[in-house]
């Protein structure tokens, strides 16, 4: 008795197995990639698939590199069909990309992300700008003409205008998109601000960026990991300590949270959206050409995304807390997507 | 010791080196019967804690807000030509009865900024709820009834005492007019309070009021499913095997030892191991339960086994030789002697083993089960997630709602690791023997 059920059971598993051996035409999209992005897919994955004539797609979050690892791997169907990236693709990946057979890719810029400084609300608000936050947080900073390790301790130490408080800022790890666009956007900002380092940029491109973005590593920068709850939570529980994390964490913890100005601007949704504070980054997803067609509604999924209803300043997306482009841009990007026209790099 | 005992003329046990000695034993003695209450006491103070913190913060995500507001189901608004055509009635826009409704309660809104503050007190579920409504009793269409809808997650997070009231206005994410309309509506009776069916039949959803583990928990079960019909069956074969068949030499002994590191490999390896072998050599789809449950099958398998060989010998050899005496083969004498006497073990074995595996994220990361999956999965192929991947997406999402959720969703993955703990229990005191 007990050999013909072990029998069966084994049957089955393999017959199973082998069944879903076979790639078929799928009538369910395929999306990877970036973390950030991935609140604002899911979402209008959702809507896609609540209105009942498409399958809800399949959201994966695996960071833009490795979601554009897997879209690269091939144009069969077992690949994915969307990858959504907190940047744009690099000249490398699109090389990969052509390699494995896809070729034709459209790019689809959805919008913004601000990164924001914040503590909490029981004390003063930081006032900062990018050369501060370069100083506060760089490994080597120029004192009098020479590259010294970082010898600040407090942020009155970096600038008299700052509170005397030990320097304490929970960020994102160096695998996180977010790391990648703070130090691209407010380290290296910072860095230009030293004469010093301005003329080396115009001579060793190269030495330049490795000063401008080494973030320090003798404890006052704490990596925080990759979930920017967490950092909410030790900000509650640390009121001396800075945070660095998305927008939308921001927005949805007003009330425990206050974002510090960067430049004397605050990181408010409509300083972001007409870029007036400093560090925001544009969100992409990247369709394959070929699938369109083979794996249906990939185009009724990029309509739902690039809809007013969806990424336009209204939209169910910014209630998600993604910042809109401008009315321009984005009925250029909705003609664009739709018409599927290929990537275009600079 | 005695010579001088004998000397003295006493008792060598009342000698006072001897007392001396005794004294220092049983201060030994009770410093370590302290040493071992602060332990248990040091582990189950933890235990209360993480429990408290769990249930504290989860307990509300088991209730749900709901807002009945006399919705008029406008034919106009569903069926403009008066057709009662399926395709139309599915593609009208509910939403716009709910706003109609909500305008109507509060007549004196103006402003788009504030019209949209209003709609978002009910969540964008009714749309659905709605249409279903209509879809199952058309007759409904032009009549104006009480309905009882989702509210809005920030609704809900208020009536739940998770956001204070008397800060700033600036500092709320519910402003001072919306706590106004929930006032006048708390005031008529239509917000309350129901248990959150939702939480247990919805898929995932990235609205917080819609959001449910109903996708999660199917997941979990069809990933088990074929983990224990993978594991199970060679898991027990090869500890009969190597117990009651193989010879004993070096290749059985390499064997075992390998068995046994098995045991201890991080899961993510297996994880990497799934995705070389069953994604990129036998091109399985990726997110499928079916690739989960090879996957966790080879990483519950050293444990299954090992059990199941500890169950086997522990059965006494008086046994084997009866059967054997009286003209059984070896492999009768296996299987109709030891196996059955040995399942009690086995069956625990197998479902630590499985609980473990229930409990598992860090191999499904490889092969793309830790992904945003709101339909729920029909089949052994259809992309599904699992119970503590869903916790590990909860928990990385901004809306505050889904705090109570994440806890929520733990609670109810502990009930389950409980429930199979238990099961094991009851089988093991049930059939287990003693000898």
């Amino acid at each position: 008795m007990l050999n013909k059920t072990l029998g069966l059971a084994i049957a089955a598993t393999v017959a199973t197995v082998a069944l879903s051996g076979q790639a078929m035409a799928r009538d369910q999209i395929r999306i990877v990639g970036s973390s950030t992005v991935f609140p604002f897919s899911t979402a209008v994955a959702e809507a896609f698939g609540s209105t009942g004539n498409f399958k809800t797609p399949v959201v994966e979050s695996t960071g833009s590199g490795g979601g554009l690892k897997l879209f690269c791997a091939g144009a069969d169907l077992n690949t994915p069909d969307i990858t959504n990236a907190s940047r744009r693709i690099k000249k490398s990946e699109v090389e990969t990309c052509a390699k494995n057979g896809v070729t034709d890719i459209t790019e689809v810029k959805v919008g913004y992300d601000g990164i924001v400084l914040a503590n909490s609300k029981a004390v003063a608000p930081f006032n900062l700008t990018k050369k501060q936050i370069f100083s506060a947080l760089a490994k080597q900073v120029p004192i009098d003409g020479k590259l010294v390790d970082n010898p600040y301790k407090t942020w009155k130490d970096v600038d008299p205008s700052l509170p005397d408080t030990k320097i304490e800022v929970l960020g994102p790890p160096p695998t996180s998109g977010t790391r990648d666009a703070f130090v691209e956007l407010a380290m290296e900002g910072g860095a230009k601000g030293f004469d010093m380092l301005k003329d080396l940029r115009k001579s060793d491109k190269k030495a330049f960026k490795a000063v401008a973005h080494s973030v320090r590593e003798d404890g006052a920068y704490i990596e925080a990991g990759e979930n920017d709850n967490l950092i909410v939570q030790k900000l509650e529980a640390n009121k001396d300590a800075v945070g660095i994390f998305g927008f939308s964490f921001l927005d949805q913890n007003s009330d425990k949270l206050q974002g510090a100005t960067v430049g004397g601007v605050e990181p408010t949704f409509e300083n972001i959206a007409d870029g007036q504070y400093g560090i925001s980054r544009s969100l992409f997803f990247y369709v394959k050409d070929a699938h369109v067609g083979e794996v249906t509604g990939i185009k009724e999924f990029i309509a739902e995304f690039t809809s007013e209803k969806a990424f336009g300043e209204y939209g169910y997306l910014t209630e998600k807390g993604l910042i809109p482009l401008s009315e321009a841009e984005r009925a250029e990007v909705r003609k664009e997507a739709l018409a599927l026209a290929p990537l275009k790099l600079m | 010791m005695t010579d001088q005992a004998q000397k003295e003329g006493g008792n060598a046990w009342q000698s006072e080196a001897f007392l001396k000695n005794l004294k220092k034993r049983k201060r030994s003695e009770r410093r370590f019967r302290l040493t071992g209450l602060l332990a248990i006491l040091t582990a189950l103070t933890l235990l209360a804690i993480l429990l408290f913190s769990i249930v504290s913060k989860g307990y509300t995500a088991f209730v749900q807000t709901f807002v009945t507001l006399d919705i008029t189901f406008a034919e106009e608004v569903i069926d403009p030509n008066g057709t009662l055509d399926p395709a139309e009635l599915r593609s009208a826009n509910y939403n716009k009865l709910v706003q109609n409704a909500l305008r109507e309660k509060f007549p004196d809104v103006k402003g788009r900024r504030d019209l949209r503050r209003l709609f978002g007190l009910v969540s964008g579920d009714a749309n659905t709820k709605l249409r279903k409504m209509v879809e199952n009793d058309p007759e409904l269409i032009g009549k104006t009834i009480p309905v009882s809808l989702l509210a809005g997650d920030d609704v809900d997070m208020v009536k739940k005492g998770y956001i204070d009231r008397n800060l700033v206005e600036d500092d709320r994410r519910v402003k001072d007019k919306e706590l106004a309309w929930l006032d006048v509506l708390e005031a008529d009776g239509d917000i309350k309070l129901h248990f959150n069916t939702g939480f247990f039949t919805n898929g995932d959803s990235r609205e917080p009021e819609k959001a449910g583990i109903a996708g999660a928990m199917v997941g979990s079960f069809y990933t088990l499913v074929i983990t224990m019909v993978i594991a199970f069956p060679i898991g027990v074969m090869t500890a009969i095997y190597l117990e009651e068949f193989a010879a004993k030499n070096k290749l059985t002994d390499l064997i075992e030892v390998n068995i046994n590191n098995l045991a201890a490999v991080p899961s993510i390896v297996f994880g990497l191991l799934g995705l070389a072998i069953f994604l990129n050599v036998a091109h399985m789809p990726r997110s499928a339960p079916v690739v989960g449950g090879l996957t966790l099958a080879l990483m519950t398998l050293p444990t299954i086994i090992i059990a199941a060989r500890a169950a086997i010998r522990a059965v006494p050899d008086s046994i084997r030789q009866a059967a054997l005496g009286l003209g059984a083969s070896k492999q009768q004498a296996a299987f109709h002697h030891i196996l059955p006497l040995s399942m009690p073990g086995i069956l625990t074995g197998t479902i630590i083993g499985l609980s473990q595996a229930l409990g598992e994220t860090a191999p499904l990361l490889m092969i793309g089960m830790v992904a945003f999956i709101a339909d729920i999965p029909g089949g052994f192929n259809d992309p599904a997630t699992v119970m503590p991947v869903q916790i590990f997406l909860w928990a990385d999402s901004p809306e505050r709602a889904f705090v109570e959720k994440t806890s929520g969703a733990i609670m109810v993955l502990l009930g389950f690791l409980i429930l199979m703990n238990a099961f094991a229990i009851f089988l093991r005191k049930k059939f287990e023997r003693r000898w």
